[in-house]
């Protein structure tokens, strides 16, 4: 029997919901908190790459702001956290009622970082919109740098000295809950009628307002869910460090997410995927040189770019069919 | 008022400094139409070269012939500079000559990001003191005090601007450039080495980038291997308010981002030092995207 | 060709994944591991570098005499790049990777204010050598200080300004990026003002900027006779340079934040007759100080700065405790900290009183023929 494509969906997600528990519960405790922290940096990674990817890879829209949305998720969801949240769950007896309390909490913290992000989206999206190529470059740098900036000087969230004690609520599942949401959303999307207008605003943007698509509504639609995730993925990280400083959101911490969404082949899930992950562990395993880590990853830009700069994936994505014995890929 | 004159004439020096800075970035544009990004930190790698000249002519308080540390650590930047700008050019931009605009644009940032921590581990990622090349003076004039690194930043600077406009508007290769800049395939048809014109542009910026770095050096002397970064952006944005492709709009440009900066600074508050910069290229590029001097250009290709 | 690439990537990812968790140790159970996070590079370096010897001369000592608990101390030693995030890192990874039993570190307010309630939360105590703004002791009862705090050294500065100096009319000049520079610069306003002087202008700046013209200029154009720059050695430097360059005629006076050979190195002839407010001087004739200043300028080649004695002391603090505490549990060494009393310290007598604070003198440093002399000792 052949499955539909929306139950499928729904069959994958569930399963995926499932391991993910399985895992949450056995596996991480057992392999402690340092690998734990690794597994939660390839999420929050991989959250930020493939937000990226809907932007830069599908829309075509050349950002290197990213980072911005991210620290305004980072701080909303920290200030709703420590303002809001936490004073309304410690009455809450410990135990399941809290523990409970705290995923509520962390829910609406990293929804309402999120939407922060989001409308930071809409904000950045529509001035930028007659910009292309290098121009909105540039203009995306300087909207996240602007966000910077303004967050640099809220006192009330710390500004420039640093937002501590954020509460410890982030976990394992959560961000792969986040992650899987995200690759959800950006696959489907992709897969619509909705994707394939913003597909081909980035094919040419000229010929796709010929064919009667409003250019401006896809593009700043891209720039809105990518930006939501980003806050999402930046909350996720605020509440695991219990740390922020606007110093971690600069245009390096762009470009790195860059290099994500470059290596792993603007257009490609998958390969936004794996890039993040790899690259997530690769500074690890490369710990003993330290310091030539980032130079390999700039080389490894340019290298990129040179030789090969359709990514890994070159925009295909992983497809299961190679599994079956018979069925052509 | 003498406070608002002091001002200005901070505001000038720092100025001239991202003008020298913009005049390469606005070249390469204007003949590529690509934002070297790495521009910035050729100038990082022109202070420490300057550093490390400067510290083999110098020897204590700087009393020996004063002039002599000072040219020798600009000469030795500026000739390795452009070697670098060179170097780099045919390394990463050539190949991509026709590639899409963003896979040069990624380079630029890979090759930015290259230098950056290829400095911190060659340099040391610890801030150095540049030594006292010149020793300091200070003049005052009415209310207003002028330090001479500031007379000689604003001077050196100029010198080189118009050493530029005389290249560009007197010399062959200068109305190679022009033409190249204009549309590359027409030169290429009227016998101009396309290539050749590249490397020489590229060869010009690195060189005023150095300078710019020896003059940082003299006049804030800490240097570190990040100090291109933001120096760089500003620079930027200095050549697109000014017009980007435009040779004194870059200059302009420069003039009224270190003012801009330095009133903000002065009669606002230093948080907000970096936040004038991309308040300044967001109104750019949302009202007047081709810059004050800019010439109206139809991004339809 | 398809398959080849992603199945090479995830072999090789399994592959390195092998390799790394064969490589990284375990945490050695036989030996005390005792966390040491600092600025071992970067803006603030010299504290880092400064502190760590230290300490590792008093784990030295400790060892040399048998150790602690029976076992030697290990001392793990993470650099936070001058960086408050870095230093939250370094602070996760001390205590969930390497599980030490006590933190020390950092000198900066901001870092240990980002480390500390990490530290807090996982019940790991925490003794800070040099951290003097009042909120790091208040993030909880692991965190502990060896030094004093702003409250009293904003106090001694603006008392030295108004009183000692004669000074009425002064500037502040405040570093914005940092707790220290913040919270030291409002406790010299208050005592300042409550003694009748006027503070004529108040600018910022951020740790890392290199150019101050325009704020001393508008410094300037208030006239005032002092500035209080309450900042770090790189920055004062720097501002002192700038403000000579300005032909201002105005005394400069700082905190500890200046106590760094690269101040007068930086500074040169602009800080020639400045003050600032340290812990201890190198040329105190006290027993304790000769013996370690004479070690550590051995070991290590230089004078020491007040960050090595005071780490020093509040590492050999640490080990007490913990050898009285008789245990490597958080919790007790928590209280054996809380109980000391007269601990003998390089920098003066040790007595941890109810909000975790010592209280120590402060001294008053004029910089002279580019070398600290002491100027005055103010008791609490």
């Amino acid at each position: 029997m052949k499955l539909t494509g929306s139950i499928r969906t729904l069959a994958v997600a569930l399963l995926y919901l499932v391991v993910l528990a399985v895992l949450g519960k056995t596996v991480v405790p057992a392999i402690g908190a340092y690998y734990t922290q690794i597994l939660i940096f390839i999420g929050i990674n991989i959250t930020l790459a493939v937000s990226l990817n809907l932007i830069l890879g599908f829309a075509g829209q050349f950002s290197l702001g990213h980072a911005g949305f991210m620290a305004l998720g980072a701080y909303t969801a920290s200030g709703l956290s420590v303002y809001l949240l936490e004073p309304m769950i410690a009455s809450l007896p410990a135990g399941a009622a809290s523990l409970a309390g705290e995923s509520a909490a962390l829910a609406l913290a990293l929804f309402g970082g999120g939407v922060a992000a989001a409308i930071a989206g809409v904000l950045v999206g529509i001035p930028t919109l007659r910009l292309r190529g290098d121009y909105l470059a540039i203009a995306t740098l300087g909207m996240g740098e602007i966000i910077r900036v303004i967050i640099l000087n809220a006192d009330f969230v710390g500004g420039a000295r640093g937002f501590t004690d954020i509460p410890a609520w982030t976990s394992f599942t959560w961000v792969f809950l986040v992650a899987g949401a995200c690759v959800l959303v950006v696959r489907n999307l992709i897969r619509s009628t909705i994707g394939r207008a913003i597909i081909a605003v980035r094919e040419d943007e000229d010929a796709a307002a010929a064919m009667g698509i409003d250019t401006t509504r896809y593009k700043v639609l891209a720039f809105i869910i990518g930006a939501f995730f980003a806050g999402a993925a930046g909350g996720l990280q605020a509440h695991y460090l219990q740390y922020l400083h606007t110093n971690s959101f600069t245009f390096l911490r762009s470009v790195e997410i860059l290099v994500f969404v470059i290596l792993g082949g603007g257009g490609s899930i998958t390969g936004s995927i794996i890039a993040a992950a790899t690259l997530t562990i690769l500074p690890e395993v490369l710990r003993v040189a330290q310091s030539w880590r980032m130079v390999i990853y700039s080389a490894l830009l340019v290298v990129m770019m040179l030789t090969r700069p359709q990514g890994l994936m070159g925009g295909r994505e992983f497809r299961w069919n190679w599994l079956i014995p018979g069925k052509k890929a | 008022m003498s406070q608002f004159l002091q001002q200005l004439v901070n505001g000038v020096s720092l100025g001239a400094i991202y003008s020298l800075i913009a005049l390469g970035y606005t070249m390469v544009y204007g003949i590529l139409r690509l934002i070297n990004f790495a521009h910035g930190d050729v100038y990082m790698v022109g202070a420490f070269i300057g550093f490390y000249v400067g510290r083999l002519f110098h020897f204590g308080s700087g009393e020996s012939a004063w002039g002599m540390p000072f040219l020798a650590a600009m000469a030795g930047s500026m000739v390795v500079c452009a070697a670098l700008g060179f170097v780099i050019e045919r390394a990463a931009y050539h190949p991509l000559r026709k590639a899409p605009r963003l896979t040069a644009l990624i380079t630029a940032i890979g090759i930015s990001l290259l230098l950056e921590n290829l400095g911190q581990l060659v340099f040391g990622a610890d801030p150095k003191d540049f030594p006292p090349l010149i020793p300091r003076a200070s003049y005052t004039v009415g209310a207003v005090v002028f330090s001479n690194i500031q007379i000689i930043v604003i001077v050196t600077s100029v010198v080189l601007m118009l050493a530029l406009q005389l290249i560009v508007h007197r010399t062959r290769m200068g109305t190679a450039m022009r033409a190249v800049s204009f549309s590359h395939d027409a030169s290429g048809l009227m016998g101009i080495n396309i290539n050749r014109v590249i490397s020489f542009t590229f060869v010009l910026g690195s060189a005023l980038a150095a300078a710019a770095g020896i003059l940082v050096g003299l006049y804030n002397p800490k240097i570190d291997p990040l100090m291109g970064i933001m120096p760089g952006l500003k620079a930027f944005v200095a050549a697109v308010l000014g017009g980007i492709g435009n040779i004194p709009g870059a200059i302009l440009g420069g003039l009224i981002m270190g003012v801009a900066e330095t009133l903000t600074v002065g009669y606002l508050s230093s948080t907000y030092r970096d936040a004038i910069t991309f308040v300044i290229l967001v109104a750019v590029l949302i009202f007047r995207p081709t810059g004050i001097l800019g010439k109206p250009e139809r991004e339809k290709f | 060709m398809r398959l080849k690439f992603p199945g090479s990537l995830i072999g090789g990812l399994l592959l390195g994944a092998v390799t790394f968790a064969v490589l990284s140790c375990a945490p050695d159970e036989n030996k005390i591991r005792v966390g040491v996070f600092n600025s071992l590079t970067g803006l603030t370096a010299t504290f880092g570098i400064s502190s760590s010897q230290g300490i590792q001369m008093a784990a030295d000592e400790w060892n040399a005499r048998g150790g602690l608990l029976g076992k030697q101390i290990e001392l793990i030693i993470e650099d936070d790049q001058s960086k408050p995030e870095e230093a939250a890192l370094a602070v996760s990874k001390l205590i969930n990777q390497n599980r030490v039993v006590a933190i020390l570190g950092e000198v900066a307010s901001s870092r240990t204010l980002a480390g500390a309630p990490i530290a807090q939360k996982a019940g790991v105590p925490l003794i800070t050598p040099a951290s003097t703004n009042p909120k790091v002791t208040q993030v909880g009862d692991f965190i502990f200080r060896v030094c004093y705090t702003d409250s009293f050294q904003g106090v001694v500065c603006a008392r030295f300004a108004a009183q000692n100096l004669g000074l009425k009319r002064l500037a502040v000049l405040t570093d914005v990026k940092n707790d220290y520079s913040i919270g030291l610069a409002e406790y010299f306003k208050g005592e300042a003002l409550a003694l009748g002087a006027e503070i004529v202008s108040e600018e910022s700046y951020s740790e890392g900027d290199t150019d101050f013209r325009a704020q001393i200029t508008t410094i300037k154009a208030a006239d005032p006779q002092a500035i209080f720059i309450p900042g770090y050695y790189t920055e004062a430097g720097l501002i002192a340079k700038q403000v000579q360059e300005q032909n201002m005629n105005v005394v400069l006076i700082g905190g500890d934040g200046w106590d760094s050979p690269r101040t007068v190195e930086i500074g040169g002839e602009a800080v020639e007759g400045s003050f600032f407010c340290n812990h201890y001087s190198a040329e105190d004739t006290s027993h304790l100080v000769r013996t370690f200043v004479d070690k550590y300028s051995k070991q290590y080649g230089n004078i020491p700065d007040a960050m090595a004695p005071l780490s020093y002391d509040a590492a050999n603090l640490l080990f007490d405790a913990i050898a009285r505490a008789g245990s490597a549990e958080g919790a007790k060494i928590r209280d054996a900290i809380a109980q000391t009393r007269d601990f003998p310290g390089v920098c003066g007598t040790v007595t941890i009183d109810a909000e975790r604070n010592a209280r120590k003198a402060a001294v008053m440093l004029q910089i002279e023929g580019g070398k600290l002399k002491v100027y005055d000792v103010i008791q609490p």
